[in-house]
């Protein structure tokens, strides 16, 4: 499933990703890895970004981003 | 001795370089980019030494340019030990960066900062079984109060002088094999980093432009490129991946073991710090909120400001009128002394008392950590006009002035978006715009015409902001933000932060602010009103305005507030309303709240963005304000 799919406070396991380069790298670059347990905290209205967090740091990622993000339970 | 302070962003790095060098820092700029490193001479530990803070990143092989300052810097000085500072509660993301710093080969020094939060979050760490397990020093630092500096820098000369290079990290048995296999293929050529550290490097080169990349290295052989394609896409078959993602999933992977071995986790306290967001972020509050800090912070800014700049005009009016007096009116001095006056005016008296104020309360705003916050909850409002939600910091500041509007521009990641940002920055009503919306409208219409302008800006923006981006063929890359914990920023860096933004300004734009002045003032003196009114006449004529407000405008490029002052001189009235009518009044002020950004504003342009952004924004702009002012003038006639 996508994260933007994803229920509040509930661990995800992050699968992968598919997007452009840029997108991948920015995500990699803040520890965002395939593997990795993803929870999300908050949504903003009216299609906003979600607030995710992932290792201990939270991330707000844009809906469009969070789109491309594959996660499983 | 030079040593060098690397670590991601929001580390702390900045906070230990400003309690070290204090304010002796003083900027320098690579070429090409706006990103700053800042280097000091530092006496710690009784030797001097040279201090250099690189811009922070989460990575050495980035793909964006700042990311890229830090390897770029390793290449082009002398460095003889790296300082790799750590957030120690967000150990495991700060480790992948130490890794990869140790890939290097450098003398490294660890410190790892902020163990007052790590222990908040209930960590323990095992500094000591740390240091052995990377073989480089680890230590503890709290810089934000000083703890442990004395100690760090101690150990990292100590570290520099002796030349003590730590082991890199050993990575799996096909990326070492490419490793050596590279290793052998430069043959003994020589570049500053030494040759793992290079091939390790060449093996995460993007494939795209790798022949590029080894020309501009100087190591240009047809026999390495053929070498290294080959290693990497026998690395991508096996793997799956770009080699640089092997490589960085390897380093997560290994950072994650190190902190399994070396943290233990306790209870974490909840403090203060997790229940604002609750506050903050909350789909209704949050915005009230909001709406609430940021008209607090304006209306601070503007008391700020507008007590200042009342006095300090009178003071520079009256200097003029005495040394006009003593030169005598009417001469060619007496034009260039005004016009060389008024540029200075135009800096300590009108800018300045806000931008300084306004530097200082987003300076607080963004160390606090609220200005991620906005752009999150902005996110889905910016997506409208083509932009993400970081692109909204410049649209609050230029509602007190477009100078520093612009610059925050350059946090953003995409060119595409930081030409866009600037574009509809300048369109936002600066401080002096507000004082001509205020003196001609609001006084002779009432507020809520002058209200209406301001919306009616806001719909121009919008409408500007989805046109625009349209016609851009990329699209916006989206949001992805780090939402740093809330932090109470020291007094020291907010002060040395607005300080060294407000130097940008008097650096860069006043000095164009004052030949601009006497330019105009020489113009002036030459009698050359009749010759600027025709040069604007088929603008003026247009919005059905008298010729004669040819010149206010103009001197409006100079300063926005200026096009009200001239027009009671241009005019020969002291009353507005006897010269113009009320639908002349809109459309004239809505034409200055939309044309030509001011000089200082054009100077930060050419400096962000270049030349060529700057001649396009400012045509851009001219367009924009004529249809609007049309607009408005179709409307005065239809309702007023």
């Amino acid at each position: 499933m996508l994260l933007v799919e994803a229920e509040d406070d509930k661990e995800y396991k992050v699968i992968g990703f598919k997007g452009g380069k840029g997108i991948l790298h920015k995500l990699l670059q803040l520890g965002f890895v395939p593997g990795d347990q993803v929870k999300v905290l908050r949504r903003a209205p009216l299609g906003g970004p979600v607030l995710v967090e992932v290792n201990g740091r939270m991330i707000a990622i844009g809906r469009g981003v969070a789109e491309k993000i594959h996660v499983e339970e | 001795m030079r040593c060098v302070l690397v670590g991601q962003p929001n580390s702390g790095k900045s906070t230990l370089f400003n309690q070290v060098a204090g304010y002796k820092a003083h900027t320098g700029n690579f070429s090409g980019t706006s990103v700053t490193y800042t280097e000091s001479k530092v006496r710690v530990t009784g030797e001097v030494m040279d201090l250099v803070d690189l811009p922070g990143t989460y990575t050495l092989a980035g793909s964006n340019p700042a990311e890229r300052e830090t390897l770029k810097y390793l290449g082009s000085h002398h460095v003889d030990v790296i300082v790799n500072v750590i957030d120690a509660s967000h150990l495991a993301q700060g480790l992948e960066l130490t890794l990869e710093i140790l890939d290097l080969g450098y003398p490294t020094v660890v410190a790892l900062n902020m163990m007052d939060e790590a222990a908040r979050y209930g960590m323990r760490i095992d500094g000591l079984k740390l240091q052995e397990l990377i073989g480089a020093p680890v230590l503890p630092l709290i810089a934000s109060k000083g703890r442990g500096i004395r100690n760090l820098f101690v150990t990292a000369q100590r570290f520099g002088e002796k030349q003590i290079i730590p082991p890199r990290p050993m990575y799996e048995p096909t990326i070492e094999r490419a490793i050596q296999d590279i290793v052998q293929g430069l043959d003994g050529r020589r570049h500053t980093l030494n040759p793992q550290a290079l091939a390790i490097k060449l093996i995460e080169a993007d494939a795209d432009n790798l022949d590029d990349n080894l020309k501009k290295m100087e190591i240009d052989s047809p026999d390495l490129l053929e070498r290294i394609g080959r290693l990497q896409s026998e690395i991508r078959d096996l793997r799956g991946q770009d080699p640089i993602w092997v490589l960085s999933a390897e380093r997560h992977v290994m950072a994650a073991n190190l902190v399994r071995q070396v943290v233990e986790l306790g209870n974490r306290q909840i403090s203060w710090r997790d229940r604002l967001d609750n506050f903050l972020l909350h789909p209704f509050w949050g915005y009230l909120l909001l709406v609430t800090i940021l008209l607090l912070f304006f209306e601070v800014i503007y008391g700020v400001g507008s007590a200042l700049e009342c006095p300090l005009l009178t003071v520079f009016n009256s200097l003029e009128s005495t040394l006009i007096g003593l030169i005598g009116s009417e001469t060619f001095i007496a034009g260039i002394v005004s016009g060389i006056l008024q540029g200075v005016a135009g800096g300590v008296a009108i800018v300045l008392p806000y931008l300084v104020p306004f530097l200082l309360g987003l300076g607080f705003l963004e160390d606090i950590g609220y200005l991620p916050r906005v752009a999150f909850m902005m996110d889905a409002l910016m997506h409208r006009i083509g932009l993400h939600g970081k692109a909204v910091v410049p649209f609050i500041l230029g509602y007190g002035c477009n100078v520093p509007a612009v610059m925050s521009t350059r946090m953003l990641e995409d060119r595409r978006d930081r030409f866009l940002a600037a574009t509809l920055a300048t369109l936002v009503p600066c401080a002096a715009r507000l004082a001509v919306v205020f003196g001609l409208v609001a006084f002779y219409l009432g507020p809520r015409i002058a209200l209406g302008i301001y919306l009616f800006n806001l719909l121009t923006i919008a409408i500007t902001g989805r046109l625009i981006s349209a016609m851009l063929p990329e699209e916006t890359p989206g949001l992805i933000l780090e939402m740093p914990v809330y932090r109470m920023p020291t007094f020291r860096t907010m002060i040395q932060k607005a300080w060294f933004r407000a130097k940008e300004f008097v650096v860069e734009a006043w000095p164009i602010l004052i030949v601009g002045s006497v330019v105009l003032a020489v113009l002036n003196y030459l009698d050359f009103a009749d010759y600027l009114n025709i040069l604007v006449r088929p603008f003026t004529w247009l919005l059905g305005l008298p010729g004669k407000t040819g010149v206010p405008l103009i001197f409006g490029i100079l300063r926005k507030e200026l096009s009200l002052i001239m027009l009671r001189q241009a005019l020969g009235v002291a009353d507005f309303s006897a010269a113009l009518t009320h639908a002349q009044m809109i459309s004239f002020t809505v034409f200055v709240v939309f044309y030509i950004p001011c000089l200082a504003t054009l100077a930060v342009l050419r400096r962000e963005l270049g030349y060529r952004a700057m001649l396009v924004i400012s045509g851009l702009t001219v367009i924009i304000a004529t249809i609007a002012a049309l607009v408005a003038r179709g409307f005065a006639w239809f309702f007023l």
